[in-house]
């Protein structure tokens, strides 16, 4: 009788789903949860046209960015990063030979894992490796000449889709999972996460700006801002997204910024390029 | 006459009382309310959750301190640090409880 109620409970331990499942790593699930949620919330707007971020949810606004994007202000920003990008460094050799393809159309492939390294390494990173192997100062990764850089090998890139792959290593699991806390986390004395505007309330407003969805999100970075006044880098973004929110912002390319470009990259896989952008 | 002399006393008294209100904090409670913020702060920067108000909170303190008006310093650092505490207690609250956002 005793065996038999320990045969039962043995039993019904196997069938019943492990506790642990709600907290196991799965990019995939992740990704088939986050695409249907955004699609099936806003039904009419095309996979596609996520990258576009508020334009894909406010008409009014969509027909102001096309007409500015007839004389795009993004467009002094990709001419000097293809000066620069074709300029040699003092070595003789240039950005060109630091990357596959000699750096054109490669966007949509970064960021990636580095299992030298153990890090996500973003394009604006390896740019800075690039550069700092060559002899050169690593740039400021917020915007000037590191957004002039990445507009022009985005450009290069654009309609290529989102290709992040998460390799068979626990680091890279790790690091994903890390950038998918610190996306709904909330912070700051507003108390707000990423995912509180962008995955929560897309098309909505804080005040005049109508909020981006999470979804292709990152695909048009680096971006001219008119709030800005000028380019910015994602680094820019989430400094900016996190003061917003009365948050201390932490240093550009820290690597929780590049967890969370990684985590967010991957829920683009597929969609496609679309930087650099212009937002209000 | 005597009115008048019971006023000059009330006048008097009432300098007196602010003057002792504005001396109530010593540059030495200022150092000990700032420090206590300061360290606060600290743990919330371990917990990468600093919020950039209670840096202004601090900063205005050290401000006020510098121009020896220690009450309002004081009072500036312990906002300070009851804003460093708020934002240790989302941490700590929101390391489990950003689960509970994720789209499934």
């Amino acid at each position: 009788m005793r065996r038999a109620l320990l045969l039962a409970m043995a039993t019904l331990a196997l069938a019943a789903p492990p506790v642990f499942a709600a907290d196991t790593t799965n990019p995939q699930a992740d990704f088939r949860a986050f695409r249907k949620y955004f699609t099936e919330r806003f039904p009419k707007v095309p996979l596609n046209d996520f990258v576009n971020g508020p334009y894909s949810m406010d008409a009014g606004l969509r027909k102001q960015w096309e007409e500015i994007d007839a004389f795009p202000p993004y467009q002094f920003a990709v001419d000097k990063g293809k000066q620069m990008f074709d300029t040699p460094f003092a070595n003789g050799k240039t950005y060109a030979d630091c990357f596959p393809n000699k750096g054109i159309g490669i966007r949509q492939n970064y960021p990636y894992f580095d299992s030298k390294s153990g890090e996500v390494i973003t394009l604006d990173v390896a740019l800075n490796q690039c550069r700092e192997a060559n002899g050169e100062k690593p740039f400021d990764y917020n915007k000037d000449d590191m957004a002039a850089l990445t507009a022009y090998m985005a450009f290069t890139s654009r309609g290529k889709p989102f290709a992040i792959e998460i390799p068979d290593d626990p680091r890279a699991l790790a690091a994903y999972e890390k950038g998918k806390e610190y996306f709904y986390t909330r912070r700051g004395q507003l108390n707000f996460s990423c995912a509180s505007c962008h995955v929560q309330n897309p098309g909505g407003h804080l005040r005049t700006e109508v909020l981006a969805p999470a979804l292709g999100i990152v695909a048009a970075l680096p971006i001219y801002r008119s709030e800005w006044g000028g380019m910015g880098t994602t680094s820019r973004r989430l400094t900016s997204c996190n003061s917003q929110v009365r948050a201390a912002p932490l240093k550009p390319e820290d690597p929780s910024y590049r967890d969370v470009e990684y985590f967010l990259s991957y829920m683009s896989n597929g969609l496609p390029v679309s930087g650099p952008g212009a937002r209000p | 006459m005597y009115a008048r002399g019971l006023i000059g006393l009330a006048v008097i008294l009432s300098i007196g009382s602010f003057t002792n209100a504005a001396s109530a904090a010593s540059a030495d409670d200022f150092k000990a309310a700032f420090a206590k913020a300061e360290a606060a702060n600290k743990q919330a920067g371990d917990l990468k959750n600093q919020w950039t108000t209670t840096a202004q909170q601090l900063k205005a303190a050290q401000a006020e301190a510098a121009a020896g008006d220690y009450d309002v310093a004081v009072t500036d650092a312990q906002q300070a640090e009851a804003l460093a505490n708020a934002s240790i207690a989302q941490a700590k609250e929101q390391a489990a409880a950003w689960k509970q956002a994720v789209v499934h």
